[in-house]
């Protein structure tokens, strides 16, 4: 995957941005993510390349952090908080409600593309638990009907 | 987020129902920034590092540690840049306090920064957030861009020929990375490894040089304390733990939310009072008190102040400020399943007894959580889980190890009914609402 000319040189921006280059790297590696929703060794390569940094030194960091998938998902990528103050308040049937619903396995995508479930530690929204993170946003004080209805949504939005 | 407020002391939280708080014209309207140009045009460098000493505040990331004198660690003497990092990196589980600052009171939280950049003499400074909080990232992004615009930050800030820059740093979504030496790691573009302490950040810290780490809650304080002044901080709370504190209550309770109250107040008055007591009625069973890292208290408790001297009594520790709430239907090995999991998908891998010791750990329990326990796994887990502590470099290794010990300490018949009867006599089935 190439890294466009625009998100090329937000890296280099970013490079200047501290006193060692090397820090540009994880903003970097989120500049390539939000191109292309995931990361590989070709875009760890042109990252590298621009900061003129090594390609193992990219690797390395974006090995370490659970944010950059290292291969597609689907459209809306569902976040399920599945650590205790979630758990306490059903994160566990919303996990398995999402599952059968899509007719899918944890980590799997829907064969329409759309949609991949996924477990993770806590998202730091305790206090509206039970919680998902779908892309970006916080869908928090779920409930199967409310859950209901934001599918439904991004169905309709397809 | 939904932040309950009620009757509380509110400092921080003063004007954090105002839909608009976060704009700048808003925030200055109410006050923001005049403590920033107070400590640029009046308090000398050394008055304001005493000032914050004789506040008492105490760092609200978890250690609790007196935040002027980690300042008062830096040695001004240094040919070195000096740096302060806020730590964004909010993870603990059962902590949601500092995300409703930045969303809600963003130009507060980046006058605390500035604050306690001019403490340390410190001309960059690096705001680090945890990587999935969105909103508050672009909360904190557009007020430190109005920030610049308005002249608070960059060259000679309002005339006083003080420059700084400060820099927003988005986390890749590690919970070591709230360890003050695994962030600066981070920050440096490496894998977010803690480090071994001494030397401490104050002496060389980022890139080898003296550096704060300060936590986003203590630093939005400083505002308020340059303004109306270290003994109105320190007349609330207690002697020892002074001011207030932002506690996120989570689990089983009626109303969770953020509340903040003055340290001491009694954990039962945040419960019932505040959190309107436990979920459907049911019977309190336990809470911890400080985030996932610390230890349970029970029900005969609850009356311990919520400060960091009682709660340390109490044999827990006020931690994070994360109260999390558990009713008569929570199996107390299905919860220390669910934190040693945490921990072992958390560990950065640096050390041997954490990296080993959290997997084995894990293994363990969800063996005994899913009926197939042995007799002798109670006695491997406590003599792995005292393995573990105190043998890392980090405190994510002795964190590891409370869940287990303190559940196995309270709740032993539990364990031994899981590996007994191979099956739970509690059962947790908390069903997602319809």
């Amino acid at each position: 995957m190439i890294l466009s000319q625009d998100t090329k040189l937000k890296i280099s921006q970013a490079g200047t941005r501290y006193p060692k280059i090397r820090s540009a790297i994880l903003p970097a590696l989120h500049l390539a993510y939000e191109e292309h929703g995931f990361l590989n060794d070709q875009m760890y390569e042109q990252i590298a390349e621009v900061l003129g940094v090594k390609f193992i030194e990219v690797a390395e960091a974006a090995s370490f952090y659970t944010m950059f998938p290292k291969a597609p998902r689907g459209r809306y990528l569902i976040q399920v908080c599945r650590n205790i103050s979630c758990a306490l308040m059903g994160s566990h049937h919303l996990t398995q409600y999402l599952l059968t619903k899509f007719g899918v396995k944890l980590g799997e995508t829907t064969k329409d593309g759309l949609f991949t479930v996924v477990e993770v530690e806590c998202l730091g929204s305790c206090c509206s638990a039970p919680m998902m993170q779908v892309n970006e946003k916080y869908f928090e004080n779920l409930t199967q009907a409310k859950v209901d209805q934001l599918i439904a949504e991004w169905k309709a939005a397809k | 987020m939904e932040a309950a407020i009620g009757a509380q002391k509110r400092v921080l939280f003063e004007h954090i129902d105002d839909p608009n708080l976060h704009n700048i014209d808003r925030a200055i309207e109410l006050g923001a920034y005049k403590a920033w140009a107070k400590v640029l045009k009046e308090i000398k460098r050394e008055d304001l590092v005493q000032l914050v000493k004789d506040s008492g505040l105490r760092g609200r990331g978890g250690a609790g540690f007196p935040t002027g004198l980690k300042w008062s660690f830096v040695p001004q003497n240094s040919p070195k840049p000096k740096y302060l990092c806020c730590n964004a990196d909010e993870s603990e589980p059962g902590t949601c306090k500092d995300r409703v600052l930045m969303e809600n009171d963003p130009h507060n939280v980046i006058e605390g920064v500035l604050i306690a950049a001019r403490a340390i003499d410190c001309h960059i400074a690096f705001f680090y957030i945890r990587g999935e909080y969105d909103l508050s990232m672009r909360r904190i992004e557009k007020a430190i861009s109005d920030a610049y615009a308005r002249g608070f930050l960059g060259k000679n800030i309002l005339g006083s020929g003080y420059d700084l820059e400060l820099v927003l740093h988005r986390g890749g979504g590690a919970y070591i990375c709230g360890e003050e030496t695994a962030l600066l790691s981070s920050l440096e573009g490496e894998k977010g490894l803690s480090r071994i302490k001494p030397p401490f950040p104050a002496v060389s810290g980022l890139y080898a040089c003296p550096t704060v780490v300060n936590n986003v809650e203590t630093l939005a304080n400083l505002p308020r304390i340059v303004m109306r002044g270290a003994q109105w901080y320190a007349a609330m709370g207690t002697p020892k733990s002074t001011g207030t504190r932002i506690f996120s209550v989570s689990g089983h309770v009626k109303k969770p939310g953020n509340y903040e109250l003055e340290l001491g107040t009694p954990l039962r008055t945040l419960i019932y009072d505040f959190a309107g007591g436990i979920l459907d009625d049911k019977k309190l069973k336990a809470v911890i008190p400080g985030g996932s890292s610390v230890p349970v208290l029970l029900p005969d408790q609850l009356d311990t102040p919520l400060d960091f001297e009682s709660v340390q009594a109490a044999g827990s520790m006020l931690g994070s400020g994360a109260v999390i709430v558990m009713h008569e239907e929570t199996c107390m090995v299905w919860v220390a399943e669910l934190l040693a999991h945490f921990y072992m998908h958390e560990s950065c891998g640096k050390c041997t007894p954490c990296r080993q010791g959290t997997g084995w750990l894990y293994e363990i329990v969800h063996r005994i959580e899913h009926g197939q326990g042995k007799p002798e796994d109670l006695a491997t887990l406590e003599d792995l889980a005292h393995n573990i502590e105190g043998n890392t470099i980090c405190a994510l290794g002795d964190a590891s190890a409370v869940p287990v010990l303190t559940t196995l300490r309270h709740f032993k018949d539990e364990y031994v009914h899981h590996i007994e009867h191979k099956t739970c006599k509690v059962k947790s089935n908390f069903r997602l609402r319809s």
